[in-house]
């Protein structure tokens, strides 16, 4: 009911084709990240099959907390629900609190981001680094693509923050925004497989 | 019907509620798993299991609540692309996992 409501709304203002073009723009970028999904099914396929090949070295066992990883995995579910927050905040014209939320939602991410970075460095540190074993190779190619998309997902939520502030909540803008928010939930759906498959599987 | 209504900007809306019931059940979804690896009481392919059904439901959640992912017919386009990049996700990885560890079984590594 309340879809035809807006469709008639958006006949009535003349906006039709406005609300086509974005919601075009939003399919498309789900056309995008399913086509990430099957990048991320290569390296996950890639990990299945040189995840056991330690060549000697150091197992999941040794190297994995959990921990230290399941602290690591509530700074980004909880930065989804923020971004959620923030969602909210825009259908309802508060920008104040719009960009409130994303500020928390980047810090939030980049808390992950700090953990993972400091995670790897303690890796590399101690001679794990990739290229100790296939195992370690498929570990840093599967943990660290997901790693940089979550970076991009930063650099963009900073520059949404900067839009937000200069153009203030216009059709573009909010469009944007909900493409961004598709983005970051997909993330997360990525790190369940990650945390399930490589951490979780890791250790037991 | 508000949980997942379409607004003028042609994105899919969530409500407070829907946002606080997939974040709840994330929380869950994500303590079980990792409470059954790192407490070890059940058996190890108990433990595989539930590690499974567990990230494939939190999956589902995130989907639903998050991404607000149904059958309305807006987002019949969007689930019909995910189906597809699923079944050439099972090919991917099934595919690989069966050609390699078939290939280890005839070399009798």
């Amino acid at each position: 009911m309340t879809t035809d409501a807006s469709t008639i709304d958006s006949v009535n203002s003349g906006e039709v084709e406005r609300s086509d073009t974005v919601a075009n723009q939003a399919f498309g970028f789900w056309l995008y990240l399913m086509t990430d999904l099957v990048l991320f099914a290569s390296i996950f396929a890639t990990y299945a099959v040189v995840g056991r090949n330690y060549a000697g070295g150091p197992t999941g066992k040794d190297l994995f907390d959990l921990r230290y990883l399941f602290v690591e995995t509530m700074f980004l579910l909880f930065s989804s629900a923020t971004f959620g927050l923030a969602v909210l905040a825009m259908h309802n014209d508060r920008k104040g609190l719009v960009l409130t939320w994303l500020v928390v939602t980047f810090l939030l991410g980049f808390g992950f981001i700090a953990m993972e970075i400091n995670e790897f460095y303690h890796l590399i540190l101690d001679g794990n680094g990739p290229q100790r074993s296939a195992f370690l190779s498929a570990f840093f190619t599967l943990v660290g693509t997901h790693g940089a998309h979550v970076t991009f997902g930063l650099i963009w939520i900073a520059v949404m923050m900067g839009q937000i502030d200069t153009k203030g909540l216009t059709t573009p803008v909010r469009s944007r925004l909900m493409r961004l928010g598709m983005f970051w939930h997909f993330l997360d759906i990525v790190w369940v497989g990650v945390f399930t498959i490589v951490y979780l599987l890791g250790v037991l | 019907m508000n949980q997942a209504h379409i607004d003028s900007t042609g994105a899919s809306r969530g409500s407070l509620k829907s946002y606080a019931t997939g974040f709840i059940l994330s929380i869950v979804l994500t303590i079980i798993p990792f409470a059954l690896v790192m407490t070890g009481a059940l058996s190890r392919s108990d433990v595989l299991f539930g590690i499974f059904a567990a990230a494939a439901v939190q999956i589902a959640v995130h989907l639903h609540y998050f991404l607000h992912l149904d059958t309305s017919s807006a987002m019949r386009w969007n689930v019909l692309a995910l189906v597809f990049a699923l079944l050439i996700m099972i090919l991917f990885v099934g595919g690989t996992i069966w050609i390699m560890y078939h290939l280890k079984y005839r070399m009798m590594l």
